[in-house]
């Protein structure tokens, strides 16, 4: 046996050698080998594993991580541009708070008994997307906006019996990746084009390819490239023309401002929760929501959990519980709808304190800005020579497309100049769009001052010019 | 002054705990609204700017405008923090209680440290779409991991993207679909073959992704019946999805037959080792010949379990099947990190981005925590402390562990309360139930039940000896009062939070009630 100086791991209570071997002894076992005898010699490693030296102490593995960590270049010290799916929103501070609780951050699968909080954080989660959606159902938040999208149209063909979805071309390539390895088993996506001129979606083209067989038309509002999809009361109208659903996905940070879609006609709206309090992480702030009018068609849909209030045995005594359990694979396997497991709870109770911190009067107010501050951006931007700016004659919420084209320089070009400058300019739309030319995706938000505006108005002014 | 602990003893035992759960009696947060109050302030907008586009909202485009205002809540901020912080004392995370009773969840410690690594600006604030150059970081963290889980599995390359471990499923479901694709067999292939203990996302994702599922049961010794895989076995095979040890704790010895009987069929082979707690450095995929394999970071890894994620799903594929990972990879050409996209045949995106990368440092600081030894050491004392509680709890009155008579267990042990039911009346969910009265908390196991009255302990490493000896002693005390007073058995929880649910309204569509404004319609007949 090796020499080793035996460890007691702080992390594990009886690796202390007194206490292991008194439990092999009242076990009768001669050794932990013993354990391990189902598992037959040739499947056994029969060597330590081959792994880096560990740092014991938590200090060192502090110094370690810190040490990898440091070559990260956050959106503090560099001024970002950066949306298109994550995006960087101030993040109050109970926000931190309530999630970093190690009651809610350790907790699991209890019952609604031991683990009542949980149940009641959701389900005001669920009350509160509820109210900004105007809709009656929202789950249990799924893993991100894609798997919400992909799922919602999942639903609509099994609402509808039918096998075909519209989607707008405007829709993310990586979204669109996702929606079309999750839909693959029968159901063909087909792109609705949109008008170059304003980005909006081509309601000729949507009506020609719409026929009994449409399970249901996709959009986003406001739209992946930024700007406000203006006919969604003319898109649901067409879709329930024909017996298809309506989906549409958004950002719900604009809803201070913008219309809920079930007010233009959706039956199903998802998104993303990340911009209500998770701060971007590499992406890894993402929950996906679905909401939909309280119909049994739609409940009995869902793959995820749905938490329902219901009283106790003690008057006014709040009590909640899974609603329709028996529709999940947790109660019957394959024979469930979809599957369901773990995936972002804690970023829902976020979502929720979020909310409740805002209020009515916090999410107009942060709408307005937004809409305001990149108002100014697309403004000064516009301003650039050779720089067109936004590319779609439509009114914009948060993001934009940047056309530099003009300029004769490339979107990866410009971005290493600014990047030299200390800003992140916006993604590069070039393979993601070919049609569109040297475009790249702006966002601004609630944490960009007009300084930061002039000053990335001036930096680009210096490398296109 | 008197000898207080003497009365915390009995016969030199500590007594069980005198517990009660927090019972704030809290109202629905809109119950605490009151007009006007404000949460928190949002940063103005410069006079400058607000006075230039002051009429912006007037711009959006008819009926895409807000109309009234969303009914949210108005609270002030300590009022918001009051009513979250005293709904997180009415739950019962793992930092709190022994939760060695969510077996197959490995609900371990999760260390603080990793916790606060993952909150750091580096982490938290960084966007991913930055240049390549300043997430550097981020991507030698998990390029390093995958060195790591190389080892751990034997398998050849690894994505961290999927989001946790049911989605991790689904996409080795996706991987085995292009597989068959790519070799013109995907309409004959549409089958696999899963167990009836392996975890319920292997039947349901596999569906999910297309595929029709056949289930195989345990022979009578517990183990999955190798001749019912013989039958269920042909050139529809698309694959094996499966867990091992299974949800009983037992290894399948025959495994690499299952594996090469499936492989002869022209079938993969999927390893759900969402839990490998057990036999971390014992055994790997690659030795039993697995295709693929998936890990949880929040069950094995450490990672917290946030009241169900975020989490992350990470999959090793051999070499043959790298091809198809989804983008992006990391990789690394000896200086720089990058994300490679080019990648055709490729199953494309099943996350946004490139997966939970804060769940994905936590669970690589944890392993350079411990090292190799210390992760054998992991394995080790789960598996001890699992077949030490297996000796004590077979000494409390009406609990048997089916199958595998006199054999030891890995990490995990299914238990039956079947003749406690049969004697008593008493339920194994009510036993649960009462357990929750002494801060600790139960699970029965996965649905179907094909142990009666089943309950699924898993203690992994992080539970002494003491903790073990305390959750026994809880459970022996039930199983007390289940034979003596069976009714403070059925009526409970007693010291919970809420007390006895009705759950008539969760399943009737005319009084099921998932949001508040739903609720105020249905019992109040409010419209909006």
């Amino acid at each position: 046996m090796s020499k080793k100086k035996h460890v007691v791991y702080p992390y594990i209570p009886n690796s202390v050698p007194r206490v292991k071997k008194q439990m092999l002894e009242e076990v009768g076992a001669q050794s932990i080998e013993d354990f391990f005898e189902d598992i037959p010699e040739k499947l056994r490693i029969k060597r330590s594993m081959n792994l880096p030296e560990p740092f014991l102490s938590e200090y060192s593995l502090r110094r370690h991580i810190e040490g990898i960590l440091s070559k990260n270049k956050t959106c503090l010290e560099y001024l970002s541009f950066l949306g298109a799916g994550c995006w960087q929103h101030y993040v109050p501070a109970v926000c931190d708070e309530v999630n970093g609780r190690g009651e809610f951050l350790t907790a699991y699968a209890g019952e609604p008994y031991d683990d009542h909080g949980r149940f009641q954080a959701l389900f005001e989660s669920a009350s509160m997307m509820g109210e900004l959606l105007n809709m009656d159902v929202v789950n249990v938040p799924t893993y991100d906006w894609f798997q919400a999208a992909a799922t919602s149209i999942r639903m609509a063909s099994r609402i509808t019996s039918r096998c075909e979805v519209l989607i707008s071309k405007t829709i993310n390539a990586d979204k669109l990746s996702k929606i079309r390895d999750y839909c693959k088993p029968g159901i063909e996506l087909k792109l609705i084009g949109y008008d170059p001129a304003t980005g909006q979606m081509d309601l000729d083209s949507l009506k020609a390819a719409m026929s009994s067989k449409i399970a249901a038309v996709y959009f986003e509002n406001p739209s992946y490239l930024g700007f406000i999809e203006a006919h969604g009361h003319e898109i649901s109208r067409i879709a329930h023309d024909h017996g298809a659903e309506c989906i549409v996905g958004v950002d719900p940070i604009s809803l201070g401002v913008l219309s809920p879609p079930s007010e233009y006609g959706a039956d199903i709206v998802c998104g993303d929760l990340q911009p209500l309090g998770m701060h971007m992480q590499f992406g890894g702030g993402h929950a996906g929501f679905i909401a939909s009018r309280d119909e049994e068609k739609y409940v009995m849909q869902y793959p995820s959990r749905l938490f329902g209030i219901v009283p106790t045995s003690v008057d006014g005594e709040y009590g909640f519980g899974d609603v329709a359990y028996d529709r999940t694979s947790f109660a019957v396997r394959e024979e469930g709808v979809e599957f369901v497991g773990t995936a972002a709870a804690l970023w829902g109770i976020t979502a929720g304190v979020y909310l409740a911190l805002m209020g009515p009067q916090g999410m107009w107010e942060i709408g307005e800005g937004i809409m305001q501050r990149s108002h100014y951006a697309m403004s000064q931007i516009s301003k650039i020579e050779g720089v067109n700016c936004p590319v779609f004659q439509s009114i914009h919420f948060k993001e934009f497309i940047v056309d530099f084209s003009g300029t004769g320089k490339t979107v990866e070009g410009i971005n290493k100049d600014l990047l030299a400058k200390g800003i992140y300019g916006g993604k590069d739309l070039t393979e993601e769009f070919p049609e569109l030319g040297s475009c790249a995706l702006y966002c601004v938000t609630d944490i960009h001052t007009k300084d930061d505006i002039d000053k990335l108005a001036q930096a680009l002014r210096k490398v296109v010019g | 002054m008197k000898d207080i602990t003497e009365a915390r003893y009995t016969n030199g035992k500590p007594n069980l705990r005198r517990f009660h759960q927090a019972r704030w009696d809290e109202p629905i947060i809109f119950e605490l609204s009151n007009q006007g109050e404000r949460g928190i302030l949002i940063p103005e907008v410069d006079d400058q700017t607000k006075s230039e586009f002051e009429d912006v909202l007037s711009t959006i485009p008819e009926g895409m405008q807000r109309r009234e205002p969303p009914k949210l809540p108005e609270l002030s901020q300590p009022q918001v923090l009051r009513h979250y912080l005293r709904l997180s004392q009415e739950t019962l995370g793992t930092d709190l209680n022994i939760d060695i009773g969510q077996g197959t969840c490995t609900m371990k410690y999760s260390p603080k440290i990793n916790d606060q690594l993952a909150s750091m600006p580096q982490m938290a604030e960084i966007h991913p779409l930055q240049d390549i150059e300043t997430v550097q970081g981020i991507l030698e963290v998990m390029y390093r991991f995958e060195q790591i889980l190389k080892e751990i599995s034997g398998m050849d390359q690894f994505t961290f993207q999927p989001a946790a471990g049911s989605q991790a499923i689904y996409t080795n479901a996706s991987i085995i679909r292009a597989y068959h694709k790519a070799r013109g067999e995907e309409d004959q292939r549409d089958e696999i073959v899963t167990t009836v203990f392996s975890h319920p996302s292997n039947a349901a994702c596999a569906k999910t992704a297309g595929f029709k599922i056949i289930t195989l049961f345990p022979d009578e010794d517990g183990y999955p019946d190798f001749e019912a895989l013989k039958a269920a076995v042909s050139e529809r095979t698309a694959g094996l999805m499966i867990t091992n040890p299974e949800d009983t704790g037992i290894f399948n010895p025959r495994i690499e037959e299952f594996v090469q009987l499936i492989h002869e069929y022209g079938g993969l082979c999927s390893y759900d080792q969402a839990n490998a707690n057990g036999i971390l450095g014992i055994t790997r995929a690659k030795e039993a010949g697995f295709d693929l394999c998936h890990f949880n970071l929040h069950k094995t890894f450490s990672t917290p379990h946030g009241c169900g994620g975020p989490g992350a799903g990470a999959i090793g594929v051999t070499n043959e099947l790298a091809k198809f990972l989804p983008v992006p990879i990391v990789e690394f050409d000896g200086s720089m990190y990058c994300l490679n996209y080019d990648r055709p045949l490729s199953i494309g995106k099943v996350r946004a981005f490139s997966g939970v990368a804060p769940v994905i440092l936590k669970a690589y600081a944890w392993v350079m925590s411990l090292g190799a030894d210390g992760l054998r050491e992991v394995a080790e004392i789960a598996v001890l402390n699992n077949n030490y509680l297996l000796t004590k709890m077979l000494e409390i009155r009406g609990v048997s562990a089916p199958y595998a008579k006199g054999k030891r267990r890995i990490e995990q042990v299914r238990y039956s309360w079947e003749e406690l039911s049969k004697d008593t009346g008493v339920r194994s969910e009510e036993i649960g139930l009462r357990a929750a009265d002494f801060g600790v908390h139960y699970w029965t196991s996965h649905h179907p039940f094909v142990v009666p009255e089943p309950c699924t302990l898993e203690p992994t490493e992080s539970y002494s000896k003491a903790e073990l000896d305390e959750y026994i002693a809880i459970l022996s005390n039930v199983s007390n009062e289940a034979y003596t007073d069976p009714d403070l058995v059925r009526t409970a929880p007693h010291n919970s939070t809420v007390h006895s649910i009705d759950h008539t309204p969760l399943d009737d569509p005319s009084q099921w009630a998932m949001t508040w404004r739903a609720y105020r319609r249905k019992v109040h007949g409010e419209v909006d």
